[in-house]
């Protein structure tokens, strides 16, 4: 029955900009301040108060424009968002209405091995609002610290088919911001934040059904989550004769499910009108080619460069630019070690693990030099991986160079012959039934016997001289 | 000279060869109010404490040989819309009751800078909407020719303050003809500077894109001067503009042979009465008797001005007045709501009855389904009356037109009718739309004794034209 429908869905992703102070006013940006610390009358709308457009925010919104390929709008104007709730102090937000600073682009991403573009449909500015804390008594109570915040809204087209679309068309985006430095992305801050329209339809349908729209979105998994219990409750919905309602949803991801909020009828009509406190935003050839110039490499770029001067595999490539700090590490690495793909198989999988023991903002403590060091290693037999891992794990606590840590714990392989020849002599004769058992025709056997031979060693015997001595060993024995 | 009957140059000579002080100008304005005030009711807070230390600080400079500002110990009052943090700042409004702001406005700042002293706030029509300042929430202000008739308005309480010589000048605020309509009435002058001349920061706004500050005073000269400290971008207001800091004393004096002035036609025809349009028409020959070349001319679209002023001044005042809604500041109805109820509770019983219909009036505009037949076409009645004004100044230096249809009229005869009402404003709103700068004078007097306003209109930014013409029509000689 599911697989009867089709699920469209658009998501609108909202950005917090890392700007020092906020939009219109010179107040502090900070996260966790003391609430209402960061404040003054403009930002508190107070009367007579004016606003003032901070020109970072508009760089930083082209510059988002620019990496999500849009066109970038000349004449921009800012427009009041009317409606009344206690988080908006002026009863209106200012945001753009028809004029938005970029539209018209796309981000590329890639889900099963196939790839997939999601159009963009605008990105446009905007003041973030307060933060209302409810408090056990049944009152509230309002922080303005995020008052005037810079926000980008970017907004997708109907594009993406899938939960983990979404969730690779979120992860790119945030990729591509955190490339170009704009945002800090972190989900948990609300720093980025995500609206999920969503509407189903049969298969080969061309009209779109009827969509709601999903917020309070905090996270990958609420995301995926989500969107899989709306996808299944619209279908169930319409297969039991009812219809979807236009509606707006909050997403309780405690409870696993979405309640409505309201409903098409009780929408606001927000008296959109241009504010006629700002000027237009006039956008010239000089500042768009001063931030075209600016922008850094981005994730695709990387990616592209990965495959074809590396040689790394497409997936690696996608995994290593989904983080900008693992691949401006790797960059730094790269050009000092012998084989990029060990690097890149040690940061997917060591560094990942250790990094996301520490938390969101760790950091790999040791320098390229030495990891490259590590990698080396690898690559020349000094050691193998299972010994990388116990070395990566020192480097980590102890952030000493790798030959000090081999030197002082004695964890490079072991390829003296004649140590691992009396080494497995006597463990062919502590094992003879396992002895029997491979001379019998047991492959198997030859696995324990191996097993054997790194327990006695704690892993540091050679895997293949050591293979190659008990095979010898044993023919010895057979032909006796 | 008594220091009451004194004008700016003569008081500030005085001053500085100390012939009087600062506390004894002050002193003398205090008792003036307190006299006079009981039966004007011009005044709805006055600063005894600061005035009389502003004074002492003055005299306090004078006598230790320090430089005194250019305005410096000239007694002066502010209209109750500009923000003050050292007394309340109500708008008229039951809303504002004792709302104290944190801060001054730019203006006021610019003010206490060159050392005026501040006597107090005026009242005016709530919000600034109205002709007769019967709008306020707090009191009904005379107009000092006639205490059965009203001062005009918004800014009634600075016309009638600086008429009744409770001030030596005041300012107000201009978005229909505020400042010019209630000069006509109390025969006192008034200057609309151009959109953008100074900031308005402060301002608590009525409609954005075309309130300004300008000044009342009694003559010509006090006005100059009191134009050179208010006007100068101000980076706080977007809207204010970057031009030349000008001298209007140093032109003052220039004769104005060959000053073609227009008289537009459509101004002189319906509702306008017999003896305002004769000592209009009577001042036009005065002006070529001065050798001013004076021809008539056709402005066809203004007679668009009037609703499409009353659909964007209420559609931006629906949205600049959404901000009171009872929970940060101002008036806060007292028993246990709900947040809706609140909002209701506070706005149905803090604002009055005319606030309430404008921004009904301009809630309806902005609403989508009525935007483009409204405020979209507003806004392009806007375009065209620019382009008019702009045609006529290419042939012309001013603009010469009634400020009012009529001379003062009694209390309570036009509440009834508010249409009848906002007909008072035919000639003042068009220079609002158009941006341009207006000034209305003395020209006359009716057969009741009450005083004829006429009306300067310039091109953007050239206020010195206008205070020059206003200058030599105040100086005379024509009557020879």
């Amino acid at each position: 029955m599911i697989n009867d429908y089709e699920v469209v869905i658009g998501l609108e992703v909202h950005v917090e900009l890392k700007t020092d102070t906020k939009i219109f006013c010179g107040c502090s940006t900070a996260f966790g301040a003391k609430p209402n610390t960061q404040c003054c009358p403009v930002c508190l709308g107070l009367p007579g108060s004016l606003p003032v457009l901070n020109g970072q925010v508009v760089e930083y919104a082209i510059l988002s424009g620019l990496a999500t390929k849009c066109q970038i709008t000349r004449i921009g104007k800012q427009d009041r968002k009317n409606y009344f709730y206690p988080d908006s102090p002026k009863a209106y937000q200012i945001s753009q209405y028809d004029l938005p600073l970029c539209h018209s682009g796309h981000v590329d991403i890639e889900v099963k091995g196939e790839s997939r573009r999601i159009g963009i449909t605008r990105i446009h500015i905007e003041e973030d609002a307060g933060k209302l804390v409810h408090d056990s008594e049944g009152g509230s109570l309002v922080d303005y610290n995020r008052c005037g915040v810079p926000l980008i809204e970017i907004v997708s087209e109907p594009d993406i088919r899938s939960a983990e679309e979404a969730k690779a068309y979120v992860q790119k985006l945030r990729a591509i911001l955190l490339y170009v430095g704009v945002s800090d992305c972190k989900m948990n801050e609300g720093s980025l934040r995500c609206d999920v329209n969503l509407s189903v339809r049969k298969k080969g349908e061309k009209m779109l059904g009827t969509r709601t729209e999903m917020k309070n979105l905090n996270s990958f998994v609420s995301i995926t989550k989500a969107i899989e219990n709306e996808t299944r409750r619209q279908i169930k919905l319409i297969e039991t004769g009812g219809s979807v309602v236009q509606e707006t949803r909050r997403w309780e991801q405690s409870e696993g499910k979405s309640i409505s909020m309201r409903t098409k009828e009780d929408a606001h009509d927000y008296r959109y009108f241009p504010d006629p406190d700002l000027m237009p935003i006039i956008i010239d050839d000089a500042l768009i080619g001063k931030l075209s110039d600016s922008l850094p490499e981005l994730p695709d770029d990387r990616k592209a460069k990965y495959i074809s001067q590396y040689q790394l595999p497409v997936y690696d490539a996608e995994q290593l630019v989904s983080s900008k700090y693992l691949s401006d590490y790797f960059d730094m690495m790269v050009d000092k070690v012998r084989s990029p793909k060990i690097a890149a198989n040690m940061m997917m999988s060591d560094i990942i693990r250790l990094l996301s023991k520490d938390g969101e903002d760790a950091l790999i403590p040791f320098g390229s030099d030495d990891f490259a060091k590590l990698t080396d290693l690898i690559y020349n037999g000094v050691i193998n991986n299972t010994l990388a891992k116990k070395i990566i794990e020192k480097m980590w606590k102890e952030n000493l160079s790798p030959d000090l840590i081999i030197e002082r714990d004695n964890l490079r392989l072991i390829k003296d012959e004649d140590y691992l020849l009396n080494l497995i002599e006597e463990i062919v004769n502590e094992m003879p039934k396992v002895v029997e058992d491979y001379l019998s025709g047991k492959e198997k056997a030859l696995q324990s016997l191996i097993g054997q031979i790194m327990r006695k060693t704690s892993g540091k015997a050679d895997p293949s001289i050591s293979k190659e001595i008990l095979l010898k060993v044993l023919s010895n024995i057979k032909s006796k | 000279m008594k220091i009451i009957d004194m004008d700016i140059t003569t008081m500030r000579k005085a001053l500085l060869s100390k012939e009087i002080s600062s506390l004894e100008i002050t002193s003398e304005y205090l008792s003036r109010i307190n006299e006079k005030d009981g039966e004007i009711a011009a005044y709805l807070y006055v600063n005894n404490k600061n005035a009389r230390k502003k004074a002492q600080a003055i005299d306090k400079k004078l006598s230790d040989g320090m430089e005194v500002g250019v305005l410096s110990g000239i007694p002066m009052a502010l209209k109750d819309n500009i923000c003050t943090s050292d007394m309340p700042t109500t708008c008229g409004s039951r809303m504002l009751e004792n709302y104290k702001s944190p801060f001054n406005a730019s203006v006021v700042n610019k003010l206490l800078k060159e050392d005026a002293v501040i006597l107090g706030k005026l009242n005016m029509d709530e919000f600034a909407m109205g002709s007769t300042t019967e709008n306020s929430y707090y009191q009904t202000t005379k107009n000092p020719y006639d205490l059965s008739r009203v001062p005009g308005g918004s800014s009634g309480g600075s016309a009638a303050a600086v008429a009744s010589k409770q001030a030596l000048f005041a300012l107000g605020s201009d978005t229909g003809g505020s400042i010019r309509q209630p000069a006509s009435f109390c025969g006192v002058q008034g200057l609309k500077p151009t959109y953008g001349r100074i900031s308005r920061y402060g301002l608590i706004a009525f409609a954005s894109s075309l309130d300004q500050i300008g000044p009342f005073a009694r003559n010509t000269k006090d006005l100059a001067y009191v134009m050179n400290v208010l006007c100068g971008f101000d980076e706080k207001d977007s809207t204010s503009v970057k031009v030349k800091d000008e001298n209007f004393i140093e032109s003052l004096d220039k004769d104005i042979k060959g000053m073609r002035i227009a008289l537009p036609k459509s101004y002189f025809e319906e509702g306008i009465a017999p003896e305002v349009k004769n000592a209009v028409l009577a001042a036009a020959e005065n002006f070529k008797r001065l050798g001013a070349l004076v021809e008539e001319v056709e402005i066809s679209s203004v007679k668009h001005a009037l609703p499409a002023y009353y659909i964007i001044s209420s559609a931006e005042a629906s949205s600049n007045l959404s901000r009171f809604d009872g929970i940060r500041y101002g008036f806060r109805p007292q028993g246990d709501f709900n947040l809706d109820e609140l909002y209701k509770e506070a706005r149905s019983k803090g604002f009055g009855k005319e606030v309430k219909r404008r921004i009904l009036l301009g809630t309806y505009a902005l609403s989508s389904g009525y935007y483009d037949a409204y405020y979209k076409k507003a806004q392009q009645v806007r375009s065209l009356i620019k382009v008019d004004f702009d045609n006529v100044f290419k042939n012309f230096d001013l603009v010469l037109s009634p400020t009012a249809p009529t001379t003062a009229y009694p209390f309570g005869s036009r509440t009834a009718n508010p249409i009848e009402m906002y007909m008072g404003d035919i000639y003042t709103v068009p220079v609002n739309i158009a941006g341009l700068p207006g000034l209305s004078m003395n020209c006359g007097f009716d057969k009741d004794g009450l005083p004829i306003g006429m009306q300067l209109i310039g091109k953007a930014f050239d206020e010195a034209s206008i205070l020059r013409a206003a200058h030599a029509y105040e100086r005379g000689g024509f009557d020879d």
